[in-house]
């Protein structure tokens, strides 16, 4: 019984985090973040070089090029790139790549998953109307092409492909700049990733063609993209504090450090309280994905909503260690801030997701 | 990350289930805020003879002798905890002394007190807060001056749970006046009887007397009776302290809990529809507490492994007592919440759910929450100790030269 990282995890972590602290600096992540929104959130040699570490294949199989690791690495992988608010298309390939190797058919994973590997092939998700559908938006087939609108696409531009649900739950692939595709950035408070919102008028559309019965496939890739975004709020909120004590340590008022007024110290203090404990619970929900499959969609919908909040907690208090600093862009802590604004708000919020994880116990029908 | 056991552990875990199954019947019910019983006391010897309790305690010092391995502790405690067996007597006694003694008594104190402690035949209380020593526990002021070859102990204790029951007192007293604040302290060990000892039970807000003051008139006890050297009472308590903030985030007992909280809301009505179903707003809560629960669950085996490897947790260690105090204060909030006006039912009314534990274990849960180290001096430690921040002045001098530079009003 190990609940914990491995040697070999530790390494792999140690790894990404070296080259992300070095590719990804603030500087890096401004210039992103105040190119035009076409290109906001992409930085194409950083994917590069997170293909080349192996990054991408972690869950692949080797025959298809990857390692074959399994899922808790990813969720590792997530949270250093949610450590350093990396402009990279991660939760949407991770998530597609997982539904792929779930419920793509022979062909399609031969096709899709050495290419995904090399970096390749990039994914956004048009998942948003099976949680909770705004402004009427639904994706419908007619036939075998997919009418209709989807918004909040995750990682829309710098995506190759869209993995996408239709209204009654079927899991899909549209190729970015099919005929009768119209792809618009959607503006939100996160400038580190790339978001859109999609239209469809008879674009083709290839259903996920493997065995899994089409609820239990939804199912299993939604659980794995909210694990990943929580991995990122763990990431970011991480961040924060480290951020905030180390700030606080070097700050001076009324003669003195503010890391020695109790206040500060305190809330400080109450931020790893729940950080530490919220990261054992993420540690079990990724590795549920691949080892606990009966507990994935529970811990994935309990660790979303617990990582929603206290990182929602952590932006705020943090932020406020930093005083007026905190609220300027001159120290660019508003980057983690939005993240994480952002990362909780996807595929489902908090009440949203502990009401499915209600239904999954059958608290309620 | 591997969750799964190799096979000497599944099959210790099956020895276990085997004699939880063959032994059930004899366990005890609950084990309560008073004096163990017979029943209990055999159940706990039983324990004893299987490995299931003083499992690591050496056989010389009545215990089971085997060698310490925290995933069998492990095991054991979950099985039994899952089982809803009583896993034997508790207490500061065995939670606290004993390992203490294990660490830096002498034979004769290993020897002595020891065996009967395990067994419940030996009850102790810890004497170590007074009316103005609390959370600043070192500046304690009762006193113990040497005469011949005897200590006699001048002062008073306050807030000593189980005291009025107990044989036994293991106590701070400061036995060099002269010396700074921490290094004046000694560890006596103070048999309850001792004439000049008065015991007298402060009324709690749960209705119970469970703890008291107790005074001290020239009670002697003999110089053997410390533990450590003179003025080293302060190292071997905070020996002690480690222990007393283990037992107080313990993961099953929050799971336990909460899955009664469960019961609670699918069980309790508003016109005849459940709770769960019908106030989604509680649902909410309880879902809420259970991403905790989970978290302080898979925290408790983190830090196992943690244990296994032989590791310092750090601060993922230093945050178990707040997290987990609070949390079961919360479950008992929802529970009575759930109940409305029910909740309120107190002592013996007829209507009463449960025997009336969710307003005891709300109160109660709030004493944990200010006992062994209060929520405030957690977050000092974790922010100390935990983040490397500048520790609260403490030492008259710190204190002095703290408030001189706080600006005049
Ligand atoms: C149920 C229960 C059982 C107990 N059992 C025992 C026992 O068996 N034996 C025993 O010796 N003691 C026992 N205690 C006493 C317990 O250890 C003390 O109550 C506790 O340490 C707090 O001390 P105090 O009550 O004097 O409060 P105080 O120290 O006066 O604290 C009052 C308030 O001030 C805050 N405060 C104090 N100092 C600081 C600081 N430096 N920074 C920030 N805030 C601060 C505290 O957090 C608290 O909110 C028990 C207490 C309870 C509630």
């Amino acid at each position: 019984m190990e609940f914990g990282l491995s040697e070999d995890d530790r390494l792999l972590q140690d790894s990404v985090v070296r080259f992300l602290t070095t590719e990804v600096p603030l500087d890096r992540v401004r210039e992103l973040a105040a190119a035009d929104t076409q290109k906001a959130g992409f930085d194409s040699a950083l994917w590069q070089g997170l293909a080349d570490l192996g990054v991408l294949g972690l869950v692949v199989p080797e025959r298809f090029g990857g390692s074959g690791q399994g899922f808790f690495l990813a969720a590792l992988v997530s949270e250093a790139l949610g450590g350093v608010v990396a402009p990279a298309p991660y939760v949407g390939t991770s998530a597609a790549t997982w539904a792929l190797l779930l419920g793509g058919s022979a062909a399609q994973q031969e096709q899709a998953l050495p290419e995904i590997v090399k970096g390749k092939r990039r994914y956004a998700l048009a998942l948003a109307e099976t949680v909770a559908p705004r402004q009427d938006a639904a994706l419908r087939l007619q036939g075998n092409t997919l009418h209709g609108e989807s918004l909040c696409l995750i990682d829309a531009l710098p995506a190759t492909h869209i993995l996408a649900a239709t209204s009654d739950g079927m899991l899909g692939v549209v190729e970015q700049g099919a005929a009768g595709l119209a792809m618009r950035p959607m503006q939100t408070i996160d400038r580190t990733r790339s978001w859109g919102l999609m239209q469809a008028n008879g674009v083709s559309w290839e259903p996920l063609g493997g065995d899994m019965p089409r609820d239990q496939l939804l199912r299993r890739t939604l659980a794995a993209a909210r694990v990943l975004l929580a991995a990122d709020t763990l990431g970011a909120a991480q961040t924060m504090l480290d951020k905030a004590v180390a700030y606080a340590k070097e700050r001076k008022q009324f003669s003195r450090v503010i890391a020695s007024f109790q206040a500060v110290k305190h809330m400080c203090a109450e931020m790893v309280t729940e950080l530490e404990p919220a990261r054992s619970l993420l540690w079990y929900a990724a590795h549920a994905q691949d080892h606990v499959v009966e507990e994935a969609d529970l811990m994935a919908c309990l660790a979303k909503a617990h990582l929603g909040d206290i990182g929602r907690e952590i932006a705020r208090s943090a932020t406020e260690v930093h005083g007026g600093m905190g609220f300027t862009d001159l120290v660019g802590l508003h980057y983690w801030f939005k993240r994480i604004g952002m990362d909780r708000q996807l595929l489902g919020g908090p009440e949203l997701t502990r009401e499915e994880a209600a239904r999954l116990q059958h608290f309620v029908q | 990350m591997d969750l799964t056991y190799d096979e000497r552990y599944q099959a210790f875990r099956q020895e276990v289930q085997r004699f939880i199954t063959e032994h059930r019947h004899l366990a005890p019910r609950e084990i309560g805020l008073e004096r163990p019983s017979e029943e209990q006391k055999r159940w706990q010897r039983l324990l004893i003879e299987h490995g299931y309790a003083a499992r690591t305690i050496p056989k010389e010092y009545g215990g089971f002798g085997a060698p310490m391995d925290v995933l069998e502790q492990f095991i054991i405690a979950d099985e039994f905890s899952t089982a809803g067996v009583s896993q034997g007597l508790s207490g500061q006694g065995i939670a606290m002394l004993v390992p203490t003694l294990l660490e830096l008594g002498t034979e004769e104190q290993k020897k002595q007190y020891i065996p009967p402690t395990i067994r419940g035949d030996m009850v102790w209380c810890q004497g170590y807060s007074e009316p103005n020593a609390g959370s600043d526990l070192a500046s304690l002021r009762t006193s113990a001056r040497v005469e011949g070859d005897c200590f006699v102990i001048n002062g008073q204790k306050i807030w000593t749970s189980s005291a009025h029951f107990s044989d036994m007192m293991f106590c701070l007293v400061r036995t060099e006046p002269d010396a700074p604040k921490h290094k004046g302290i000694s560890y006596l060990l103070i048999p309850m009887t001792t004439p000049g000892i008065e015991v007298r039970p402060l009324m709690t807000m749960t209705g119970d007397a469970i703890f008291n003051e107790v005074f001290f008139t020239d009670v002697k006890v003999p110089v053997t009776n410390i533990v450590g050297q003179r003025g080293e009472g302060w190292k071997v308590a905070n020996a002690t302290l480690i222990y007393e903030r283990g037992m107080l985030g313990d993961p099953n007992q929050t799971t336990n809990f909460y899955k009664r909280v469960v019961e609670v809301l699918q069980r309790e009505t508003i016109a005849g529809e459940s709770i769960m179903t019908r106030q989604p707003q509680l649902r909410e809560r309880l879902l809420r507490l259970q991403g905790r629960v989970l978290a302080m669950r898979f925290h408790g085996l983190r830090l196992l492994t943690h244990f296994s490897r032989m590791e310092m947790p750090g601060v993922a260690m230093l945050v178990v007592k707040l997290y987990g105090t609070v949390l079961n204060h919360e479950l008992a909030a929802l529970a009575i919440d759930a109940m409305g006006e029910l909740g309120t039912l107190y002592d013996k009314d007829p209507m009463l759910r449960d025997d009336g534990i969710w307003q005891r274990w709300y109160m109660f849960s709030l004493g944990l929450i200010i006992g062994g180290g209060t929520s405030q001096i957690q977050k000092n430690i974790i922010s100390e100790r935990g983040l490397g921040m500048p520790r609260e002045p403490r030492t008259p001098e710190e204190i002095a030269a703290s408030t001189a530079k706080q600006p005049q009003s």
